[in-house]
């Protein structure tokens, strides 16, 4: 929470500028009449619903697919669920607009038509953009491109070029959680295309490894201790804005 | 936001919220529930309220709810105010703030949430720019404790008090241009836009005539006089106000408002499900049960509406569980049609039925296979005494058999956890009604090892107690707590009775009893306490890990109040209570002819084997 604004950050101007910076994709591929056990939604999660947990996320997604009338597929077994996937775990409260979720689904259905049919019924912030058919497996998805906002309760001087200049380095140590415990990583060789603008706050985008290993934003500011501490935002927001395969095409 | 426990409970925006256009409204409320956001949003009567305002014309109505310890100090570090979820906007902008208060141990809340919302606590403190604070649940059957705190109160049902409520507030609402200096809006508190100044009500003149309404109770319209004994002497209505206040009640529940529409919360509560209101009222009459009391007589719904309910909740809500709520299940007349009725439905969609409040005794071999069909959740049923005689004193009309039996058909059938509910402290009770407690358990185990099909998996027998806290409006009104050492005694006495490993014993601590038992039977000048204690940091007493005795006593102390007093003291059947302004519905003779019964060991009959003519029904 920062300053005197309102808790509900995502009516804050912070958020309102990242929201301009969203673009939709209007691919309107495998539209028509299909029957089919599996298809992916491709859904953003923004706003208050930022703070949805993984967990309750698939309930309010299979909620909304009831309420919609369309029944899902069920697991076999004692104890059936649904069968819903979802890529690349979001951390709570933080915002993105390429959220990717596979989901069994028994009926027919027009692709076209299913994000409308089923956002209406959704709690605000989550908005289905697209259903299609799946090309590729969740485990191929190997870039993220993040958008952000550093904070400075006094802006350093020249702080973009500073932050660029940093990134650049060949070799960039942080502390990172791993399987093994706390370890280093030389995360330069994944973040990519990492760019910074704006003065009085600053405005972060880059492209982030999404798996093996999985680099976070928070990775990238525990890039800036040490030497570079003075270079630390004092509060960063970011958002999720796009899902690549290796090839740096995007994830589908 | 980032850094408190659950974020979501704080932002709304949930499936089925209500967002209305400000320019359209002309009164807003806050409903205001001091629990978590999770219990809250389990809270039936919330939903069904939050409908009712929402369907005036003009009105908008929102949630708030008690922070946790974690976002209560954020807020106050960040000089945020306390807010509706659906708008954001902090409560001074309200026009009311409705308060829904089900149990003693949320008062401190109460404060807390005005105190959050930068609203004075005391009603003398706040003009005609602040917000009306009105309150009803349950606790409203004895409201002096919170008397200094809020405006008016709902006793009874509120269903159909709310609309003449609203309507009649109209009449008062004053122009901020007639009062240029008003101070409205806290400027720390406003997010955004500017506002215009707020408009005010003529409280004075507004509550006046609102104390003339059924249901109503304004407490700054009584003059409440004390003896040097610390008894009342008398309760004089001023200005017209009506004595005694007769609480409201719904005739007819199928006609009456329930909430097909309702919010699904985005974070997971412990009950997620629709919740479908049976009935209210209870046919039975245990002697220690407010609730049964205070909702008499018992008005139904039919079955073929329920069940249209139910399913048009379930589709709209996208829920997969459905429970019946009311205080005895089993009561309900038509049971067997709604069941088979909902689970035609539930079964091929994976639709949970889930049975809560169901008694021992006629829980029958048939309603609980038709359940099972679609699943088992385990069993829990509240003896409450360990032997005939204090049941029959408590009128628990239950017998051991009743309960054995109905143990056996659960456990062949499957089932192999069980809760046993009892509680300590009971008028009469002697230590061999606690030896009783024990006999009991082993004998539901002894049922087990009898009846069930798969011994490999085991069995689970909970019994907990909890100590007996008389209520104002029950046939145990005048009678006293037993002390905390007492209580531990018992407790004690019933471990060492506990032989076997299969049943767990656990205990609620007295303390937090105690202190119910105070502020049940308080008067106004536990007002002082109440405040005292939520300055010294009391917040969320009913939850073991906020409670502090400590806070509690030294509160009690600072402002003059002896506890024990209210706890422990056997009141005269003649004394004026602080809860004889209202009338419940069961007359005063009715009572005490119950108290004389009980101490008699006389059992009396429920409402279907023979009216006691205990008044509620006229
Ligand atoms: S008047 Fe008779 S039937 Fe009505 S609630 Fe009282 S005891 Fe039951």
């Amino acid at each position: 929470m920062q300053g005197s604004r309102h808790p509900i950050a995502g009516k804050g101007a912070a958020i309102a500028a990242l929201a301009s910076s969203q673009y939709l994709r209007c691919n309107n591929r495998g539209a028509g009449i299909d029957i089919l056990t599996k298809l992916r939604l491709r859904y953003s999660k923004t706003d208050n619903a930022k703070y949805i947990s993984h967990l309750d996320l698939a309930a309010a997604m299979r909620r909304a697919f009831i309420r919609a009338g369309l029944e899902l597929e069920y697991s076999k077994g004692f104890n059936p669920h649904p069968y819903i996937s979802v890529a690349m775990p979001l951390s709570v409260g933080m915002q993105s607009v390429c959220e990717l979720m596979d989901v069994g689904l028994k009926a027919q259905v027009e692709m076209a038509d299913l994000p409308g049919q089923i956002t209406k019924y959704l709690p605000s912030g989550l908005e289905i953009s697209e259903a299609y058919e799946p090309l590729r497996k969740f485990n191929e998805l190997k870039w993220l491109e993040i958008s952000g906002i550093l904070y400075y309760d006094t802006v350093p001087q020249d702080i973009c070029q500073k932050l660029k200049t940093r990134f650049c380095a060949s070799n960039i140590e942080v502390l990172k959680k791993t399987k093994r415990g706390m370890g280093t990583i030389d995360i330069a060789e994944y973040v990519r295309d990492i760019e910074f603008s704006g003065t009085s706050e600053v405005y972060i985008s880059a492209k982030i490894s999404a798996q093996e290993p999985t680099i976070k934003p928070e990775n990238i500011l525990d890039a800036l201790g040490g030497d570079f501490q003075v270079l630390a935002p004092d509060y960063a927001v970011f958002k999720r804005i796009e899902a690549f395969d290796s090839d740096m095409l995007i994830f589908r | 936001m980032q850094k408190v426990q659950k974020p979501a409970r704080y932002v709304g925006g949930e499936y089925k919220q209500i967002i209305k256009n400000k320019n359209e409204i002309d009164i807003r409320v806050a409903y205001c529930f001091p629990d978590t956001y999770e219990i809250g949003m389990s809270n039936l009567g919330l939903r069904i309220m939050y409908g009712i305002f929402n369907e005036i014309d003009g009105v908008w109505c929102e949630r708030t709810f008690a922070p946790w310890t974690d976002m209560e100090d954020e807020m106050r570090k960040e000089n945020i105010a306390l807010f509706g979820l659906e708008s954001g906007d902090a409560l001074t902008e309200f026009d009311v703030l409705a308060f829904s208060i089900g149990y003693e141990l949320s008062y401190t809340n109460v404060l807390n949430m005005l105190d959050l919302a930068g609203v004075a606590l005391r009603s003398t403190d706040r003009d005609d720019y602040a917000p009306l604070v009105i309150a009803g649940g349950s606790s409203a059957f004895n409201s002096e404790p919170l008397s200094e705190f809020i405006d008016l109160f709902v006793i009874g049902d509120g269903e159909e008090v709310v609309a003449p409520l609203m309507a009649l507030l109209r009449n008062y609402f004053t122009t901020p241009a007639l009062h240029a200096d008003a101070p409205h809006i806290n400027s720390a508190t406003v997010c955004s836009d500017f506002k215009s100044p707020k408009k005010g009500i003529l409280k004075k003149a507004f509550l006046a005539q609102a104390a003339k309404l059924p249901g109503i109770y304004v407490p700054s319209l009584y003059c409440v006089t004390h003896n040097d004994d610390g008894t009342i002497s008398e309760i004089a209505p001023q200005s017209g106000a009506q004595l005694p206040v007769k609480r409201r009640i719904v005739s007819d529940l199928n006609s009456s408002f329930f909430p097909v529409d309702t919010i699904v919360p985005s974070v997971g509560l412990v009950h997620d499900r629709v919740v479908l209101e049976l009935f209210r009222g209870c046919i039975r009459g245990c002697r220690f049960c407010q609730a049964g009391h205070i909702t008499r007589p018992v008005r139904a719904r039919s079955h073929d509406i329920l069940v249209k309910q139910g399913i048009e909740a379930l589709k709209s809500s996208g829920y997969d569980e459905v429970a019946l709520l009311s205080l005895s299940t089993s009561d309900y007349e038509d049971i067997f049609p709604l069941c088979d009725g909902l689970i035609e439905w539930c079964e091929p969609r994976r639709v949970n039925l889930s049975l809560p409040s169901l008694r021992a005794d006629n829980f029958s071999v048939e309603l609980m296979e038709r359940v099972q069909k679609v699943r088992k959740s385990g069993l829990t049923f509240a003896p409450e005494a360990g032997s005939q005689r204090l049941r029959d004193v408590i009128n628990k009309n239950l017998t051991e058999k009743e309960l054995l039996d109905t143990c056996a058909v659960a456990f062949e059938g499957g089932w192999n956890g069980i809760k046993l509910y009892f509680m300590l402290g009971l008028p009469t009770e002697t230590d061999e009604d606690i030896i009783g407690i024990a006999k009991l358990s082993h004998d539901v185990l002894n049922c087990w090892k009898q009846y069930a099909k798969n011994k490999s998996r085991g069995v689970r027998i909970t019994v907990s107690t909890s100590c007996f806290v008389p209520k104002p409006h029950t046939p145990f009104q005048w009678e006293p707590q037993i002390s905390m050492s007492e209580y531990m005694r018992r407790v004690d006495l019933l471990r060492s009775a506990m032989k076997s490993k299969a049943i767990t014993y656990k205990w609620h601590s007295p303390e937090q009893s105690f202190v119910e038992a105070v502020l049940a039977r308080g008067d106004r000048n536990l007002g002082k306490a109440i405040e005292a204690a939520w300055r010294l940091g009391a917040r969320h007493d009913s939850w073991s890990e906020c409670f502090s005795f400590n806070t509690w006593l030294e509160a009690f102390h600072d402002a003059g109040i002896d506890p024990e007093f209210y706890a422990f003291r056997q009141r005269d059947y003649d004394e004026i209570l602080p809860w004889s302004l209202v009338e419940s519905g069961v007359t005063l003779a009715h009572l005490k002819n119950e108290c004389k019964a009980a101490y008699a060991g006389i059992k009396t009959p429920d409402c279907r084997e023979g009216c006691s003519n205990c008044g509620a029904c006229e």
